[in-house]
C-alpha cells in the first residue's frame, strides 16, 4: 500500500491543464490578438463582448454586504451557477481554478517525497468559512473574500498585472506541501466550498460504474485530493449504495478515472447509477432462470 | 483502511468521531479560538485593505467608497474599455485596496468621454449607470496647491496650462486676477460644483510637482454645508 508509483498522466488530466491553461490564455492572447474572446477576470467577465459571466460567489457577499447588483451581474451569476449546476459544482475546481495546479504540484511533491499529513483539519471547515465570508461581507459591508483570495489575486495578477500577490500563491503552496496534506482547497477554500454547495445537486458525476472489477490496489484514493467521497460508492454495493459520487466535495477532475487499472470509474450524470445497472440486472435475471 | 467501507465519511471524520467528548470539548475551543483570531486578522487586514490613498482617484460615477467596495468585484472591465488606458487594477502592496480600479492624475488623467465606456463596462453598477453627462462625473476636485511654486501666481510667468486643459473650460477653472506684492497675478481658481476631477489640469501644470492636484472631495471638500450656509 506504501509503495511510491508515479501516478500515470492521463488523459483527463491533460485534458484538465488544457482548459485551465487555454481559458487564462485567452484572458491573456485578447488583447494582443484585438479580439475580445475573454475580457475581464475570474470574477466578472464577457464572452465575445457579449455573454457576461460573474462569479456567484462574490456576487452573493456583495449582495450580503449590501449592494444591489446590476441586471449584467446578476445575469452573470446565473448563468456561472447553472453552468457548474449541469457540469458538477466543483468542476470550477478543476477545470478553472488558477490555483488548482499550484496546490497539485504541492500534492504532486507530497506524493513523489512521501510526506505525511502533518495538520488535520476538519474537511467541513471551508463550509464554516464560506458561511463566515458572507456574514463578515454584511457586517463589514465590503465583499470580504475579495481581500485575501488567493484564486482572483493570481488570475487577476496574471491578467492585469501581479504586484505582491504571487505572495499568496506561495503561501498556499508552502501551506499544502508542508502543513496540511490537499489543505487549501480540501480543508479551507471557501470558494471550493460554495462551489460544492452547488454540486449537491449538479447533473454531470463520476460513478464507481464498474465497481465490481475494483481491486482494492488503492490506487484512486491515493491520487485522489478528495478521497472521503470515493468510499461510499465503490464498496457501498453490499449496502445499497449507488455507485454514483454524489459527494458535494467531488471535483470532477477525473484523476480517478485515469489511474483506475480496472477502468472502474465514468463520467456519468448523477442519475447514472440506473442507467449503469442495467446490465448487470439482466444478467440477475438471466441467472435466476 | 480502504476496505472498512461502511462509514460515509472516511476516513478523516472516522478517526475523529472516535475521541471522547472532552476532546470534542478541547477541539471545540481551540477551533474557536483560531476562528478568532483568524477574524480578527482579517477584519483588520481587511480594514486596512480599505485605506485609499489620496492620489489614487476612483473612475466616473464611482459610488462612494464604502459602498464602491461593496459593489465592485474587481474584475477589470472598466480598465479594459478606458480608450485612453487611464484606469488601472491596484496590485497587491499598492496603497488601494488591491484588485479596484484607480487613476493617477499626473500619470494619465481621465479624457471625460461623452460615451463613459468605463461606466458601461461595469457589470455591478459601481459605476453608477445613472451617471450619463461625463460633466456630472464627481471623480475628485481639483485644489491649487501652488502658493509658491504656481508660475502664474507668482508673476513668473503668463502660464495658465490648467486653465487651457480644463475639459469645463472657464467653468472648473477661471483665472482671477488679484494683485499681489504690487503686482497684477493671475490665480488659478477652481469651482468646486463644476469640476469633475478628470485631473487634465493636474496632468498638464508645468511645475516639477503638480501646483494643482485632484483630491477626493472626501479630502478636498469637507464641509460643504458651511460654504452654503456662508457663501
Amino acid at each position: 500500500m506504501d509503495k511510491i508509483v508515479p501516478a500515470p498522466f492521463g488523459k483527463w488530466l491533460i485534458l484538465r491543464r488544457a482548459c485551465q491553461f487555454g481559458i487564462l490564455a485567452l484572458f491573456l492572447a485578447s488583447p494582443w490578438l484585438g479580439v475580445w474572446l475573454l475580457k475581464g477576470n475570474l470574477a466578472s467577465s464577457l464572452v465575445l463582448e457579449r455573454l457576461p459571466l460573474t462569479d456567484p460567489f462574490i456576487a452573493l457577499q456583495s449582495f450580503a454586504a449590501g449592494h444591489d447588483l446590476a441586471a449584467t451581474a446578476v445575469l452573470g451569476a446565473l448563468i456561472v451557477a447553472g453552468f457548474y449546476l449541469l457540469v458538477g459544482g466543483r468542476a470550477y475546481c478543476a477545470w478553472v481554478c488558477p490555483i488548482n495546479p499550484v496546490t497539485d504540484a504541492a500534492a504532486a511533491l507530497r506524493r513523489a517525497f512521501g510526506l505525511r499529513a502533518t495538520w488535520k483539519l476538519r474537511r467541513q471547515t471551508r463550509y464554516w468559512i464560506a458561511a463566515a465570508m458572507v456574514m463578515v461581507s454584511a457586517v463589514t459591508g465590503t465583499i470580504a473574500w475579495e481581500v485575501i483570495n488567493p484564486i482572483t489575486m493570481l488570475h487577476r495578477g496574471l491578467v492585469f498585472g501581479l504586484g505582491a500577490a504571487w505572495v499568496l500563491v506561495l503561501a498556499v503552496f508552502l501551506f499544502d506541501l508542508f502543513v496540511a496534506k490537499h489543505g487549501w482547497c480540501g480543508h479551507l477554500c471557501p470558494v471550493g466550498a460554495f462551489y460544492g454547495a452547488l454540486g449537491s445537486v449538479s447533473f454531470v458525476r463520476v460513478s464507481a460504474t464498474r465497481r465490481d472489477a475494483c481491486t482494492r490496489c488503492g490506487d484512486c484514493f491515493h491520487i485522489c485530493p478528495e478521497p472521503q467521497v470515493i468510499n461510499p460508492a465503490l464498496y457501498g454495493a453490499a449496502s445499497g449504495i449507488s455507485p454514483v459520487i454524489t459527494d458535494r466535495d467531488c471535483i470532477n477532475c477525473g484523476r480517478c478515472l485515469d489511474v483506475c487499472g480496472e477502468d472502474v470509474f465514468q463520467f456519468t450524470t448523477r442519475f447514472g447509477a440506473s442507467h449503469a445497472l442495467r446490465p448487470k440486472q439482466k444478467n440477475e435475471r438471466a441467472n435466476l432462470k | 483502511m480502504a476496505l472498512e467501507g461502511e462509514k460515509k465519511r472516511w476516513p478523516a471524520t472516522a478517526v475523529l468521531s472516535a475521541t471522547t467528548r472532552r476532546g470534542a470539548l478541547a477541539r471545540l475551543g481551540r477551533l474557536l479560538i483560531a476562528a478568532v483570531a483568524v477574524g480578527a486578522a482579517l477584519a483588520d487586514y481587511g480594514r486596512r485593505g480599505r485605506a485609499l490613498a489620496a492620489t489614487a482617484i476612483r473612475p466616473p460615477g464611482a459610488l462612494p467608497e464604502p459602498k464602491f467596495l461593496a459593489a465592485c468585484v474587481r474584475c477589470g472591465l472598466c480598465v479594459r474599455d478606458c480608450p485612453y488606458d487611464t484606469l488601472r487594477l491596484a496590485e497587491m502592496g499598492e496603497p488601494v485596496p488591491v484588485g479596484t480600479p484607480f487613476f493617477l492624475a499626473r500619470d494619465i488623467p481621465c479624457e471625460m468621454c461623452e460615451d463613459i465606456p468605463c461606466v458601461k463596462a461595469c457589470p455591478t453598477g459601481a459605476l453608477d449607470p445613472a451617471l450619463t453627462d461625463i460633466k456630472a462625473a464627481d471623480m475628485g476636485l481639483a485644489v491649487f496647491v501652488g502658493v509658491d511654486r504656481c508660475y502664474s501666481f507668482n508673476g513668473i510667468g503668463a502660464c495658465r496650462a490648467c486653465f487651457i486643459a480644463c475639459p469645463v473650460k472657464g467653468e472648473a477653472i477661471t483665472m482671477e486676477l488679484l494683485v499681489k506684492d504690487g503686482r497684477s497675478v493671475f490665480l488659478p481658481t477652481v469651482h468646486a460644483e463644476a469640476c469633475t476631477g478628470c485631473g487634465k489640469c493636474e496632468k498638464d501644470c508645468i511645475t516639477e510637482e503638480a501646483s494643482i492636484k485632484v483630491l477626493p472631495r472626501r479630502l478636498a471638500q469637507t464641509d460643504t454645508g458651511l460654504a452654503g450656509r456662508y457663501g
